[in-house]
């Protein structure tokens, strides 16, 4: 049954011989019930809050349009979403593309280096950057020790410190997608492409990184919504004057306990992620029509 | 476009401490078509990926021609390729992929298309442009490589186990169709592939590698009668072996002591033994079942029982354990009318002593 369900998983193709509606039904039950539960729910009653509270009213999204600050923190969360997206993947790419070529024991450790920081918790990450950060922390003690700067530097608390630290969080989420992508690429297909006269960056241009995109665009695609809902290392390293949608909703539901306003806020990065997901999807409909392998 | 030489001068390569390819040396004539035939692990595909500039040669050279390749990139060699799952790129179309190599050369649109349109002719696939590979068959998608690897007029072709993806017939009448398409350009190939079959089917020369030293070169027919080492006798084709030691050596006159299957006398030197015998040497004999001759009434021959009787068609293969316990093949003629041996005879076999070939036991 399990390989019956790769296959099917690979090929996205429905063959009504393998599983009869109910059966198919019967296995996807339990899990459509968790997220009725544990998802649609609260978020279905977090977004009616938002028009329904107390009757019919526009009013909690007038306040996102007339507030200057909630636009601007909306602004800067895609903004450093898109950021970090963009120095995850260029960060992340490489080590993909090294991980798929290397064998044996090198394979295991780079693959180590790559989870391990995965298995461990957001929380902890983001402490070590405050720690590594921090007015007296370790880059501000060697900067001062060589002689560069006189006072410590302002690193913690900043766009750049949210940027950085949210990179190295999500990393493992753009390389992994690319790594299982580019692994399954034959060894063969850029040997044929120097044979055939392309030179090593060449053969790389036309034949790797084309055949690679649906990974880089899963792997992208991943990060960049993890970003826009990051909340862990954002509320920690970035603090108050590095607001983040995330971090302005937990504001206004566990502090103010404006729920209707946080579901306007939750309602309105949705829609802007929905709408990029969809602008995304479309403009990467190149990947479509071909099989690796 | 016209083939070129390809002389591959003491090649030597090793991964780690194991030799995969030992000081190699073949020279391939302009327009010839050179298999190379080995077991897995022989280094026949090390040295094709030496040809093609893939793997770095340890010792030795290789000339194109009058061009030293050796330290070419791969890119620069202008040598065609054809892999052993195609290696076809999936997300381009077929015309796409066999303008690949034009458009890595720069060549004008006009002329690509030509060009394409040329090779897709010589494979028969006209009509095909438009289509990604995974939308052909295996057969067209050898094609459609075969075309690619063809298209930029490359003087030499290297073609790595290609047939081995498809199934018997369509192997047997891609075989026809690549000797053709390499007699018809005059390019030369060198081909792998460990189908003994396939390269007596198709070579001008088979180069027979083992643990990557070069056994023999010569024509199909030469490393069929002509062995030079028993590997070889094994490798091509059926062969039956008898191993035994020297025994009488005349001026010409060999005895082979067989221990209890008897003896067998040669009135000259075998051919393929070229240091002499010694006194004393333990020998192997190699004849082909073809060559022996059932004798029902000569007793002075050694003779063995008749274990099974193979009807193949056009001929009968006898299977005969000698004293000994070694089982001898004889393939004779089928024959209309007359009684054949039976299962559980006792029959002798006369050997022409031109079909006995013999190897000293060095290695043994």
């Amino acid at each position: 049954m399990w390989t019956a369900l790769q296959r099917r998983f690979r090929d996205g193709s429905s063959s009504p011989r393998e599983y009869g509606t109910a059966m198919s039904l019967g296995l996807v039950a339990p899990l459509l019930l968790l997220l009725l539960i544990a998802f649609v729910y609260p978020v279905g009653r977090l977004l009616w809050n938002s028009i329904f509270a107390p009757d019919a009213t526009l009013v909690h999204y007038g306040r996102i349009i007339e507030e200057p600050l909630y636009l601007l923190v909306l602004w800067r969360t895609l903004e450093i979403a898109f950021v970090v997206t963009v120095l995850a993947f260029l960060l992340g790419y490489p080590v993909a593309y090294a991980m798929a070529r290397m064998s044996g024991r090198r394979a295991m450790l780079v693959a180590a280096c790559v989870l391990v920081p995965l298995w461990t918790s957001a929380l902890v990450r983001s402490y070590a950057w405050i720690v590594i950060l921090q007015r007296n922390g370790i880059v501000n003690d060697l900067l001062e020790e060589a002689g560069l700067i006189e006072t410590p530097l302002r690193l913690l608390y900043t766009k750049g410190a949210v940027i950085l630290a949210m990179t190295h969080v999500l990393l493992p989420f753009m390389i992994l997608p690319i790594y299982s992508i580019l692994r399954n690429i034959p060894d063969e297909l850029a040997k044929a492409a120097r044979n055939l006269g392309a030179s090593a960056p060449q053969a790389f241009l036309r034949i790797t990184l084309p055949l690679s995109l649906p990974g880089a665009a899963a792997g992208t695609l991943m990060t960049f919504i993890l970003a826009l809902g990051f909340y862990i290392t954002p509320a920690l390293v970035g603090g108050p004057r590095t607001l983040m949608m995330s971090t302005l909703m937990a504001q206004q539901t566990t502090e103010l306990l404006d729920w209707p306003f946080a579901g306007a806020l939750s309602a309105v990065l949705l829609a802007s992620t929905l709408l990029l997901v969809v602008l995304y999807r479309r403009a990467l409909s190149f990947n479509k029509g071909f099989k690796i392998g | 476009m016209h083939g070129a030489s390809v002389s591959l001068r003491e090649l030597g390569k090793s991964y780690g401490p194991v030799p995969a390819v030992e000081r190699l040396a073949i020279d391939i004539r302009p327009g010839e078509f050179l298999s190379l035939l080995g077991p897995s692990g022989s280094g026949k595909t090390t040295l094709l990926m030496m040809v093609a500039g893939f793997e770095r040669p340890d010792t030795g050279a290789i000339w194109i021609g009058d061009r030293n390749i050796t330290q070419v990139a791969p890119n620069r060699r202008d040598i065609g390729m054809v892999f052993q799952r195609y290696a076809l790129f999936p997300h381009m179309t077929v015309a796409e992929n066999v303008a690949f190599p034009l458009r890595m050369r720069g060549f004008p649109k006009t002329r690509i298309s030509q060009s394409v349109a040329e090779a897709l002719s010589l494979v028969q696939l006209e009509g095909l442009e438009k289509r990604l590979p995974a939308q052909l068959s295996g057969g067209q998608q050898q094609r459609v490589a075969v075309a690619r690897a063809l298209v930029f007029e490359p003087a030499v072709l290297l073609m790595d186990e290609p047939l081995g993806a498809l199934d018997k017939k369509l192997r047997e009448q891609m075989q026809i169709e690549i000797k053709r398409l390499q007699q018809s350009l005059g390019i030369t190939v060198i081909y792998v592939t460990h189908d003994q079959e396939e390269a007596l089917t198709m070579s001008d020369r088979i180069a027979v590698l083992r643990d990557g030293y070069l056994e023999q070169v010569g024509s199909p027919a030469d490393l069929y009668d002509a062995p030079a080492t028993a590997f070889v006798a094994d490798f091509i084709g059926k062969m039956n072996f008898l191993d035994g030691i020297c025994r009488k050596l005349g001026a010409d006159c060999l005895e082979v002591d067989l221990g209890r299957s008897g003896t067998i006398i040669l009135p000259q030197q075998p051919v393929a033994s070229a240091p002499p015998l010694q006194q004393g040497q333990r020998v192997r004999l190699a004849v082909r079942p073809e060559r022996m001759k059932l004798d029902r009434h000569d007793d002075r021959k050694i003779s063995g029982v008749i274990e099974a009787v193979i009807f193949a068609g056009a001929s009968h293969t006898f299977l005969i354990r000698l004293a000994g316990g070694e089982i001898i093949h004889v393939q004779t003629q089928a024959t209309h009318g007359g009684s054949l041996p039976q299962e559980g005879d006792r029959i002798g076999f006369v050997i022409p002593d031109d079909a006995v070939h013999v190897f000293p036991q060095a290695e043994c």
